[in-house]
């Protein structure tokens, strides 16, 4: 529970920060929320030679509206706060239904939706929300800004798409077309425990026709799987129990799920099945959340 | 017109009196050992294996020896020199305290370094360089006794094989008789998994050796100061008298904190050697890893039935993995421990048990965790046992147990195998948990959600357990008896200060036995400072664990009380100027029988004791008394869970979890019902979620708290706990029985019931706990059982 | 506070100190420490307060929960440095010089405790929960503490202690 030893800056400027990076090379880490990256340093799995913390960087603990419906993260933006979030619970179901279940209440304090993309666990919760909502990654560095879809930001188990010089400054969700709907159901055995199997869908539709879809799974494979063709199984028809089902069965093949000491290949895949089916069927109030044992329907409701 | 003290109000027997240790817990004032600083103090860490079984070829510490602040670097050859690489455990077997030839569990201890502070001690542990070679493992029963199984304890003269006992209890003829007139035989095969206590608090120590006076001080996380000093006596080779332990505040103990561990023994030889104090505090992940565990063992059990469904004879066989060591901490005499009070409060002829233990790749443990010596596995194996036939004779769950229940006029009753129960209303314990939770409604509510795909279920668990080791004819560790003591000063003042043998981790002793006092003394409890835990003024005992301490050390404190009032009778007499015979007592206060107005209270006599003594009478008002229970306590619980299972996850959620504690008297009816809800929560935690098990190279799943889910208060179901049933303990001073481990004993039959129960299947006769998700799921949709055994499953298994 | 250690004519043996200042329970303090020092180390063995407990290696139990202006974190999960400019409370702030604080009342009132390790986690987290929210439910107590571990309890108590403290907060407050 010793970290060993390292280099700490604590810059308050984000070019100060980009240029410690840049010093630091692939041997240094950013600290946000820290959630993460110091329980890793405790047990020694991360060793990092220097520690940018980027906690004292001014105006980015933001989430906000543009006039257009774009959501934007600031890359300080805590769990807690998003979990407390109007804003998410009238405009954003998916990520209401997901800000409840991200470990437990302590940590949400301090962990960061944007350090957890990039931290890029093929366990975390936000990477298959923003999956399935089509969402980008906005990366800073000394040659400025760029855009990183999510499907290109996540490259591998704990590694991301930014250079090592690179800070992550936001995380856009991209203002829905059509009426958005969906919601984040995740299977864990106790709150703060990781998921045997998370699902998130998100279905915008148009005169009751679905316009866009995203679904993606949390656990079952070496990284967030985004399920695209099963996505893709509801566009261009309204929701029905045919669409759902095939939908369904096509996000259980692309899961890829191992037999381990929380479930076997087959229940694991059946789990997606079944939580794409209720999300789907609980479509009307965009939110239903299941952990599981003792928790109850409510739970994604619950502010702390 | 009498004038004695209102009990409740002095806080005697049967006041919810508040707890005096809060004082400080909720200041932040504890003073648990990682609390404690001694001048000079070092920190010391271990190097542990990676590897569940390995040769070890070489250790180079050399980098470890050469980073500033490091002071000793122990390695199991240094130890080996001075003859402490392996050590005596409680149950007469040998353990490494570090290794020497092999490791063999992943996490046991191969190196220490004691250093400045802890960061720099867990530098130098990664700069330790250990070369192993992997050898075969094994991590169960059946592997250990399968041909060409390597011997993992060849470090043992006349050790050919990794079999460590073979036991028997019962009448082998007698229950065979029984089986061939049976109408019915239920069978039942199945596993009661590895679990860890975990207390919050992890285990460690602060030895301090004082060159200066030669005496040795060990502050550490210990449920039996006494023991330790003995165990440290002989392994260190210390004359015992210059050793003194010290059990400070306890964050938990729940067993895990009885076994003497390789830590405390590095800790005290690098003091000895450093002649500094060194202090070593595990992490949570060391803990789990590496200290004592609990359970894993595998029964195959059978019922003879006859079919009205009277219990003709039962026959168990239990196979435990005892891990590398056996170091269980139980009474000698039996090896698997109290699994013979199986059945013991069902009227039945015959019973017959064998046991076989055996080594494996593991930690060493099996007795821990709220287990009153095994009674947890003996009372779960029962019910499900229970369930089953009930099943099977498709009988009413409840009308089964009570047809078979030991009846209130048989007490004393002697069990099928031996034992001696002493009182008890099964019964009517049985009628308030089915009262409480509307059975008859809830069977019919369960009918019809049924037709609907609804499963609901309910799950009937009883237990009764032998509390209060024990007795001097049957009951000793390492030859050691296990009374227990009491020491009363009471002073001139009427104040008084108690000490006892026991060792409280949370159980409230500094409040439960002042109120002893007040009952037996009218001295009021909040008169009576209470201190356990230092060898060197503490009575002789024998700690607490198994629920041992209210059914003997309480004994013992009432019965120093009683000896302190006979005294103080005496000085009664003397201050009356009446004769002894003339006295009589009253709740603090003695009295002329034929002049009732005219009498002392227990305060004049003290002062007396001290100033006005009749002649040829000792001064002082002190004593001590050491308690032999005649026998064992003998409490009875009936627990009733309802659940609603969802047939397409398999998540299941508790509806409702009712305990009918019959408990003798209860001291501290508050503090009873927190031992109480506490057990229960241990056994819903046991049932659902906690899981530690192993896979086919040895490498230990669950080893920290990511993986290994203890539940918190969003998971853990509210309770409803009885209590109207009181049966005394005919033979207890006050007639207490033990309490604080019967709902972890009796309560995960209960849950694990209720499941089955719900899923109603027929060829869903059992689910290993921890009922997981996936398993009931498993269950329910393939009609089998669902076995928990490790080697946990890996992707190349099918499941069906 | 000084630190003393080993000089062994070895450059790199110098340990790099950073100074921070924070105020714990009221006060103001400087220290002098390692960039790898846990917070609850700092709070602990630093300051010398020693009723937040650490209890695990994985950021699950709790055990070792304050209040960084005033939100509640899990000292063992943030480093020392990181309190820099920042206002700590521990257990040993809740009481005033001559009361208790409700919470810890409560906790005595409806036997929230047994070992007494888990505690003052659970009192700072449910300090916070009660600063935001006066007047919770039995089940959004629940979910305030699922961060925190108890092991004796089976939190039923724990619950009743903290629906304890918010009534006497209520009524206080008039």
């Amino acid at each position: 529970m010793y970290p060993s030893r390292f280099r700490y800056e604590a810059p308050r400027s984000i070019d100060e920060a980009i240029s410690l990076l840049h010093e630091g090379g692939d041997e240094a880490k950013v600290l946000a929320g820290g959630q993460s990256l110091v329980p890793l340093m405790k047990l020694r799995f991360a060793s990092p030679e220097l520690v940018v913390d980027i906690n004292n960087l001014p105006g980015l603990d933001y989430h906000r509206e543009d006039a257009d419906g774009t959501i934007r993260i600031g890359a300080l933006c805590r769990h807690a706060d998003l979990e407390r979030s109007a804003l998410l619970k009238s405009k954003q179901p998916v990520m209401a239904a997901a800000a409840p279940l991200i470990a437990d209440p302590i940590v949400r304090n301090r962990g960061t939706l944007v350090g957890s993309l990039c931290h890029a666990d093929p366990q975390g919760d936000w990477a298959s929300v923003v999956t399935a909502l089509g969402g980008f990654v906005v990366a800073r560095g000394p040659a400025g800004r760029r855009r990183i879809g999510i499907d290109d930001f996540v490259t591998g188990p704990f590694q991301n798409a930014l250079e090592p010089d690179e800070i992550a400054v936001e995380a856009v969700i991209p203002a829905p077309k059509g009426a958005l709907a969906g919601g984040y159901l995740k299977l864990e055995r106790r709150v703060g425990d990781f998921a045997t199997v998370g699902v998130a869908v998100a279905v915008e539709t148009s005169a009751g026709t679905v316009t866009r879809a995203g679904i993606a799974l949390t656990g079952v494979g070496g990284a967030t799987i985004n399920a695209a063709e099963a996505a893709q199984a509801l566009v261009g028809q309204p929701l029905s129990e045919q669409s759902i089902e095939a939908a369904a069965d096509l996000a259980a093949q692309a899961a890829r799920p191992r037999t381990d000491h929380r479930g076997s290949a087959e229940y694991k895949r059946h789990m997606v099945r079944t939580f794409v089916v209720r999300i789907l069927n609980a479509n009307g109030d965009g939110s239903a959340a299941a952990d599981g044992a003792g928790g109850d329907e409510d739970s994604a409701e619950r502010a702390a | 017109m009498t004038q004695a003290l209102d009990e409740i109000k002095i806080g005697g027997l049967g006041a919810s009196r508040k707890r005096v240790e809060d004082d400080r817990f909720i200041r932040g004032k504890g003073n648990y050992t990682d609390d404690i600083t001694l001048p000079g103090m070092l920190h010391m860490e271990i190097l542990r294996s990676p590897l569940a079984h390995a040769r070890i070829k070489s250790i180079d510490a050399s980098k470890a020896w050469d980073i500033p602040g490091v002071h000793l670097v122990l390695t199991g050859d240094m130890m080996a020199t001075r003859n402490l690489a392996w050590m005596p455990t409680l149950s007469y077997d040998t353990q490494a305290v570090l290794a020497t030839d092999k490791v063999r569990f992943q996490g046991q201890e191969v190196a220490c370094v004691i250093a400045d502070d802890p960061y720099i001690a867990k530098d130098a542990c990664e700069a330790i360089d250990v070369e192993y070679e992997p050898l075969p493992v094994i991590v169960n029963p059946m592997q250990a006794v399968a041909e060409g199984a390597p011997v993992i304890r060849d470090d043992k003269e006349n050790q050919p094989d990794n079999v460590i006992f073979d036991w028997e209890v019962g009448d082998k003829e007698g229950t065979d008789r029984a089986f061939a007139q049976a109408d019915v035989i239920s069978r039942l095969k199945l596993h009661y998994p590895r679990s860890h206590p975990s207390p919050i608090e992890c285990c460690g120590s602060i030895a301090d050796f004082n060159r200066a006076t030669s005496k040795l001080t060990v502050y550490m996380t210990t449920q039996a100061p006494h023991i330790i000093r003995a165990a440290v006596a002989l392994v260190a080779e210390l004359p015992e008298h210059m050793i003194r332990i010290v059990s400070p505040d306890i964050g938990g103990g729940f067993g895990n904190k009885v076994p003497v561990y390789p830590g405390y023994v590095c800790s005290i030889l690098a003091s000895i050697l450093l002649e500094r104090p060194v202090k070593w505090i595990e992490d949570k992940s060391g803990n789990l890893i590496s200290t004592g565990f609990a359970r894993d063992v595998y029964l195959d059990g059978e019922m003879a039935l006859r079919k009205d469904g009277k219990i003709l004879g039962v026959r168990m066989h239990t196979d435990s993995d005892h891990g590398a060591f056996f170091s269980d901490a139980q009474p000698s005499k039996f090896k698997i421990g109290l699994m013979h009070s199986a059945f013991a409060a069902y009227d039945i002829p015959y019973a017959h048990l064998t046991s076989r233990g055996t080594y494996s790749n593991k930690a060493p443990g099996g007795v821990a965790y709220r287990c009153s010596f095994r009674v947890t596995e003996a009372m779960f194996f029962q019910e499900r046992m229970m369930q089953a036939a009930a099943a099977d004779l498709e009988m009413d769950q409840a009308a089964f147990r009570r047809m078979n229940f030991v009846q209130d006029e048989d007490f004393p009753h002697r069990t099928p195998f031996g034992f001696l129960t002493d009182s008890g209303q099964y019964a009517k314990c049985l009628d308030v948990g089915l009262r409480a939770v509307g059975y008859e409604d809830f069977r019919k509510q369960q009918a019809q959600a049924r037709e609907r795909g609804k499963l609901l279920g309910l799950g009937i668990s009883t237990m009764t357990e032998p509390l209060g080791a024990g007795n001097s004819r049957e009951y000793d560790i390492l030859g050691i008896k296990m009374f227990d003591s009491a020491e009363l000063k009471v002073h001139m003042t009427g104040k008084a200060i108690l000490r006892t043998g026991a060792k409280t981790q949370g159980q409230g002793h500094e409040t439960t036995w002042a109120q002893i006092v007040a009952h037996e003394l009218g001295i009021p409890a909040e008169d009576v400072v209470v201190e356990e835990g230092d060898t060197d003024t503490a009575p002789f005992g024998m700690g607490t664990y198994a629920s041992r301490s209210t059914p003997v050390a309480g004994a013992a404190v009432a019965m120093v009380s009683r000896k302190i009032r006979a005294k103080a009778r005496k000085l009664a007499a003397h201050l009356l100027e009446v004769s002894e015979e003339d006295v009589e007592w009253e709740l603090g206060r003695f009295y002329v029988r034929s002049a009732p107005d005219r009498g002392v209270t227990i305060t004049e006599c003290a002062m007396a004791a001290y100033s006005n003594m009749p002649d040829g009478m000792e001064p002082g008002l002190e004593n001590t008394a050491y308690y032999d229970p005649p026998n064992l306590t003998w409490p009875f619980a009936v627990y009733i869970v309802t659940v609603e299972v969802d047939p397409e996850t398999g998540v299941w959620d508790v509806l409702n979890m009712v305990a009918v504690d019959d408990c003798g008297v209860r001291i501290n009816p508050m503090i009873v019902e927190g031992q109480i809800m506490g057990g229960l929560t241990e056994a819903y935690a046991m049932a659902n979620m906690q899981f530690i098990t192993f896979d086919a190279e040895g490498n230990c799943v669950g080893s920290n708290y990511m993986d290994y889910l203890l539940p918190s208060a969003w998971e853990t179901p509210g309770f409803e706990l009885h209590s109207e049933v009181v049966t005394p303990c005919p033979h207890h001073p006050i007639g207490a029985k033990g309490i604080g481990e019967c709902a972890a004993v009796g309560g995960p039959a209960a849950f694990v019931n209720a499941v089955i129960d719900a899923i109603g299947d027929a060829s869903v006769r059992n689910i290993d706990m921890p009922l997981l998700p996936d398993r009931v799921w498993e269950a329910i949709t393939y009609h089998h059982d669902v076995s928990g055994a490790p080697p946990v499953r890996a992707d190349d298994e099918a499941v069906h | 506070m000084t630190i003393v250690y080993e000089d062994r004519g070895d450059e790199a043996a110098e340990v790099p100190v950073r100074r921070i200042k924070f105020t714990i329970n009221g006060q103001k303090k400087i220290a002098e420490v390692e960039p790898r020092l846990l917070l609850s180390h700092l709070i602990r063995r630093g300051v010398g307060l020693t009723g937040t407990h650490m209890g695990c290696d994985t950021t699950n139990c709790g055990a070792c929960t304050v209040l960084v202006d005033g939100r509640p974190v899990k000292s063992c999960t943030m480093l020392a440095v990181q309190v820099d400019g920042r206002e700590v409370t521990t257990v040993e702030g809740l009481s005033g010089p001559s009361e208790l604080h409700p919470l810890q009342e409560g906790f005595k009132q409806e036997h929230g405790l047994q070992c007494g390790f888990c505690t003052p986690g659970m009192m700072m987290a449910a300090k916070a929960l009660l600063d935001q929210n006066p007047d919770p439910t039995e089940d959004e107590v629940r979910w305030a503490l699922s961060g925190n571990l108890c092991r004796c309890t089976g939190y039923q108590n724990i619950v009743k202690s903290v629906l304890w403290a918010a009534d006497k907060l209520r009524s206080q407050a008039g």
